[in-house]
């Protein structure tokens, strides 16, 4: 007890003893403090701004320090003296009442332990938390360390004040990273556009960030271009106008300057009629027209016995009869009377309406809009090369999962619709790897060959067991195959569940190489166009430069004459499915990688690979890659018009496949000679 | 004249007095047993259930005769199955709504303008998809009889430019198919949007519900709907045995088994398929709206192209190029699978675990469809010549 009164006193004597050593910034800072501890111990954002203003001044670590465990709720106050302190809960004291370890605000000179009941937290709202910081930023900016300085570009490029300017441009002056020294005058810059008043000193800005295609420029800009809508009778003066709007017409002038006019076709009027006259309406301009609604209000509370005057009440079931009795009600019971279209076009034309900039300076309006539009067509074209690689990835990932088929449809001509759910079988053998080796790298990388494998043997069983009898019947292979098909989904529906199984890349696939803020391609597209490459040329070199590719052929054109050359077509052929179908298990794999896994992955691309095979020309490696770089970008292109609807994308693109095939039956490249016919 | 032959023609033959006979005594038991008209042994829903497969059946037979006589194994009639199944609930629902809105306004001051009511109905069906207009489609949807026409003129026309298209092309086998499925995915696709004004994946519902029949039950407008389908069911059986066994039956088999050869012999392939094609897809309309009205609720997902490939599998089973066959397959295969996926059938314990039919009765349907394929490609129908060729002989 009695420590803990000495501790008590401890602070106090601190704060008598202060104006002994008035010389050191530490007594000047208390002092400081003590004059306005009222204002610190119970802050509002409206009384707070003297107090910080005075802190900032005296500026320094000390007052950094200070302001920073301010904000962040870790200082108390002495309820006795009045003292700032930092506290930390330690525990409960012999008598079970709760202490707190405290330090001295200033110096963090430790000061033992209280009782938690002597010391009161303060609690700056949120308001008040937001100017602590605002005045703390220049402090930041201008400390000797570099981390605290990036901390105070942070809080900047978050909101950046008046205030701030200055400060920030001795920053930008002594700064001696390069890095943070550039970030520092983007930052500036950005500061100057939105405060600064001096209108050269803005224009040059703007015109600064002419190249810029960051999100934070545009972001900067656009406010600069705000207008509202406003109306006059007369020719508007003295005003930034950003546009003459003529209401009910899809016509807005395109720049500030009056005459040019651009057709916004199809786009809505910028200000319909009706919002144009309730404008005039809202200026005392034109007499207020009642709506449908409050003239069938009108009809309903003046009606008597069924009647509206003359007219009975049943027979109101047209638009022009209640316009006659609700006419009849003006002349006789003083209704507001109708205002017709006619009337309304005249009030409206014989005003102008014009949209006001919110900036007063035509400089940088015409600056910002300049710029702007330079941005927006740079953007334009990074959108749309974005466009194109989303194209070439969309068709890597078809290619991908037609290229098996390529080899089981395109050369053997089996109809295989069990082929997408060689693809899920893929996909769940990664999921099954994953689950048993925890290291992603190293189970993606087993995953491919178990992949292969599993689909490998699963093609060679259905082709002993099921396609072998069925070589002469092309319509029942793809019957039987589809019985396969939907017992194999089922079959995984038990085994795994309905719900979709994670298939986890590796961390060295999440990321994604960002040129800038338009355009960025995620690593796993790349791997997935790799990956696509690499089966492309495996394929090749497999069909046309190994004795099995050569077989496989020789036994798809003729297979007696390859038999009577000694080749066992059957055993060819067994391969060969079986090898397309392990290539789809691959497939699955990468699939599976980007998409949930479930039972229903496959036959979400199926009829897509079967497309992509015919449309390319059957029989040949590179009409597969034709077919799926055309239907992936034609895809992504209609995506181009309307990207709220991908649906709508597909409908089209299959439909414009399905015109196609009108005119190369046969596929893009598409074989000659005998081979054609079979 | 015409009609002396096919009497005469019908005597030869009688198994199309046999089927007629036996669908007339299942109408007869069937009505006898329902709740609605007779002692209340069979449920209403059960009912609608046997119309349903009525309906599949007449599906089935156009499968039949464009797959098993004409030789195209289309993949999307169940496309125009649920187009005349939308065509048909468009009415149905704008109807129904339109009454109730009228109905709902009856007590108000101002009776409704057009306008008002079209607004009403509009936000009434198409809310759910954030609409409240009614889409150019939905024009004629209040005009019963329009609605009718268009069950069999929209999925005709459909047929015919699709048809045109691929048979012209000189599109064949399964390069036909992969198309007509591409088709299937096309449209149910499109109709998965939201602004394709058929209110996107909600489809139409409510059509149970006849509009005017309010007061009618669901009991007695089950039985309707199951005579309707029975008499749908026996006038295209005629008409397909009657194509089937004219002289065009005879080229269309030609086709079936040797197109080039057809051809060479002086007959205008294209147009007989396209005839063929335009005929099924209408019949499969007209099926598809009879269907929906007893299902109550379409939507996109009854088009998915896995729905054309089961008709196929229905074919196959029951035996194709067999008019019987056809129904056998649709009857057996869709009750069979609605009474193992309906989780009615008892599961069997097995020694390590229990075999419950709800998951394994697709992996046995798969299987028993490629034993079908692989060992008896003429189905159950194959069977049923086998042993009345016996019994002749």
């Amino acid at each position: 007890m009695l420590r803990n009164l000495l501790l008590l006193l401890l602070p106090v004597f601190l704060i008598f003893s202060a104006p002994n050593i008035s010389a050191s910034p530490l007594s000047s800072f208390e002092e400081l403090l003590e004059r306005n501890a009222k204002l610190i111990q119970k802050s509002s954002s409206k009384t707070v701004d003297p107090v910080l203003t005075e802190i900032q001044e005296f500026g320094g670590q000390m007052a950094a320090i200070f302001m920073q465990s301010w904000i962040e709720k870790k200082l108390y106050f002495v309820k006795d003296t009045g003292a700032f302190v930092l506290a930390e809960p330690a525990g409960k004291n012999e008598a079970g009442k709760k202490m707190m370890t405290v330090k001295g605000a200033l110096d963090g000179k430790p000061l033992g332990k209280m009782l938690a009941k002597s010391l009161k937290q303060i609690k700056p709202n949120s308001g008040v938390r937001a100017k602590i910081a605002s005045a703390l930023v220049p402090i930041q900016i201008g400390s000797d360390d570099i981390e605290t300085r990036k901390i105070g570009l942070i809080a900047l490029s978050r909101d950046i004040m008046p205030s701030h300017l200055p400060p920030l441009k001795r920053a930008i002056e002594q700064e001696v990273d390069e890095d943070l020294k550039r970030a520092f005058q983007q930052t500036y810059i950005y500061g100057v556009i939105s405060h600064s008043d001096d209108e050269a000193e803005v224009e040059a800005a703007i015109y600064s960030l002419k190249d810029s295609l960051s999100l934070d420029a545009r972001a900067a800009l656009n406010p600069l271009l705000t207008s509202q809508v406003r109306v006059s009778k007369t020719q508007p003066e003295g005003q930034n106008i950003a546009r003459i709007i003529i209401p009910g017409r899809s016509v807005r002038l395109s720049d500030g300057t009056a005459g040019k006019q651009v057709l916004m076709s199809g786009a809505d009027p910028e200000l319909s009629l009706a919002t144009a006259y309730q404008m005039l309406v809202e200026k005392g301009l034109a007499a207020a027209a009642p709506t449908e609604d409050s003239r069938k209000e009108t009809l309903v509370a003046m009606a008597e016995d069924g009647q509206i005057g003359p007219f009975g009440l049943t027979t109101l079931n047209t638009d022009a009869a209640r316009n006659k009795a609700y006419d009849w009600l003006v002349e006789n019971n003083g209704a507001p009377p109708r205002v017709l279209k006619a009337e309304m076009e005249q009030a409206v034309s014989a005003h102008i309406f014009y949209a006001v900039y919110d900036h007063p300076s035509k400089t940088v309006t015409n600056a910002a809009r300049e710029v702007l539009a330079g941005i927006n067509s740079q953007v334009m074209v990074y959108k749309l090369l974005d466009l194109a690689l989303d194209g070439l990835s969309l068709a890597s990932i078809y290619f991908l999962a037609a290229i098996g088929l390529a080899i089981t449809f395109g050369v053997m001509r089996v109809i295989n619709m069990a082929h997408g759910e060689f693809i899920m079988m893929g996909a769940y053998t990664g999921y099954v790897i994953q689950l048993l080796v925890p290291s992603y790298t190293i189970s993606i990388l087993l995953a491919l060959p178990a992949a292969f494998c599993v689909t490998f043997l699963a093609g060679v069983a259905m082709e002993r067991l099921v396609i072998r009898h069925l070589y002469k019947r092309p319509l029942e292979t793809l019957l039987a195959t589809f019985g396969i098909s939907i017992a194999l989904q089922q079959i995984a529906k038990n085994i795994f569940g309905t719900q979709a199984r994670p298939l986890t890349s590796p961390a060295w696939l999440d990321g994604a190489f960002v040129v800038n803020d338009v355009l960025a391609i995620s690593n796993i597209r790349i791997a997935i166009f790799c990956l696509g490459l690499l089966f492309l040329g495996l394929m090749l070199y497999v069909m046309t430069r190994t004795r099995f590719g050569l077989e496989t052929r020789a036994v798809t054109q003729n297979p007696a004459m390859a038999a009577s050359m000694g080749i066992n077509p059957d055993r060819i052929n067994m391969l060969t499915f079986g090898f397309g179908s392990g290539i789809a298990g691959i497939a699955g794999v990468a699939i599976g990688l980007f998409s949930k896994v479930t039972s229903e992955l496959g036959s979400d691309y199926i009829v897509q690979s079967f497309m992509t095979v015919v449309v390319g020309g059957v029989g040949n490696i590179w009409g597969t890659l034709a077919g799926a770089a055309m239907i992936g970008s034609l895809q992504k292109g209609i995506e181009w018009f309307n990207p709220s609807n991908t649906l709508a994308a597909q409908t089209y693109m299959i439909i414009f496949i399905i015109l196609f095939i009108q005119f190369r039956p046969r596929g893009i490249i598409a074989l000659k000679g005998r081979a054609v016919e079979d | 004249m015409e009609n002396t032959i096919l009497i005469k023609h019908l005597l030869k033959h009688p198994s199309v007095m046999i089927f007629l006979g036996l669908l007339a005594g299942f109408t007869l038991l069937v009505v006898g047993l329902a709740e609605g008209a007779g002692i209340g042994l069979i449920s209403t829903s059960f009912v609608k259930t046997l119309g349903k497969t009525l309906c599949l059946c007449m599906i089935a037979i156009a499968m039949d005769l464009v797959w098993g006589f004409c030789g195209i194994l289309s993949l999307g009639h169940f496309a125009f199955f649920a187009l005349g199944g939308y065509i048909i609930g468009m009415w149905l629902m704008f109807a129904r709504t339109k009454l109730i809105v009228l109905e709902a306004a009856q007590n108000a001051v101002l009776p409704m303008t057009q306008s008002e009511v079209s607004q009403a109905v509009g936000t009434q069906i198409f809310g759910v998809v954030g609409g409240a207009e009614i889409p150019a489609i939905w024009t004629f949807a209040d005009n019963f009889w329009i609605q009718i026409a268009f069950v069999v003129l929209v999925p005709g026309l459909l047929a015919l430019i699709f048809g045109w298209l691929a048979f012209r092309a000189r599109v064949n086998g399964v390069y036909l198919s992969i198309l007509t499925q591409a088709m299937t995915l096309a449209l149910a696709l499109y109709l998965f949007q939201n602004d394709s004004g058929l209110r996107g994946n909600n489809g139409l519902s409510g059509l149970q519900n006849i509009p005017g029949f309010d007061a009618v039950s669901q009991a007695d407008i089950s039985i309707w709907f199951f005579i309707a389908s029975a008499g749908a069911l026996a006038l295209i059986y005629v008409l397909a045995y009657g194509l089937i066994s004219s002289k065009m039956g005879n080229i269309i088999r030609g086709i079936r088994d040797n197109e080039a050869r057809v051809r060479f012999l002086g007959y205008n392939v294209e147009s007989y398929k396209l005839f063929i094609f335009v005929l099924t897809a209408i019949i499969a309309a007209v099926a598809g709206a009879l269907y929906y009205p007893q299902a109550g609720i379409i939507n996109p997902a009854e088009l998915a192209p896995i729905a054309s490939i089961y008709l196929a599998v229905w074919v196959a089973i029951g035996g194709r190029g067999r008019l019987y066959g056809a129904v056998i397959g649709a009857a057996f295969v869709s009750l069979l699978s609605s009474y193992f996926t309906g989780g009615q059938a008892p599961d069997i314990p097995l020694g390590f675990g229990t075999l419950r039919w709800t998951e394994w009765w697709l992996v046995l349907l798969g299987l028993s469809f490629v034993g079908v394929t692989l060992y008896a490609p003429k189905g159950i129908g194959g069977l049923i010549d086998h042993l009345t060729r016996k019994r002749g002989v």
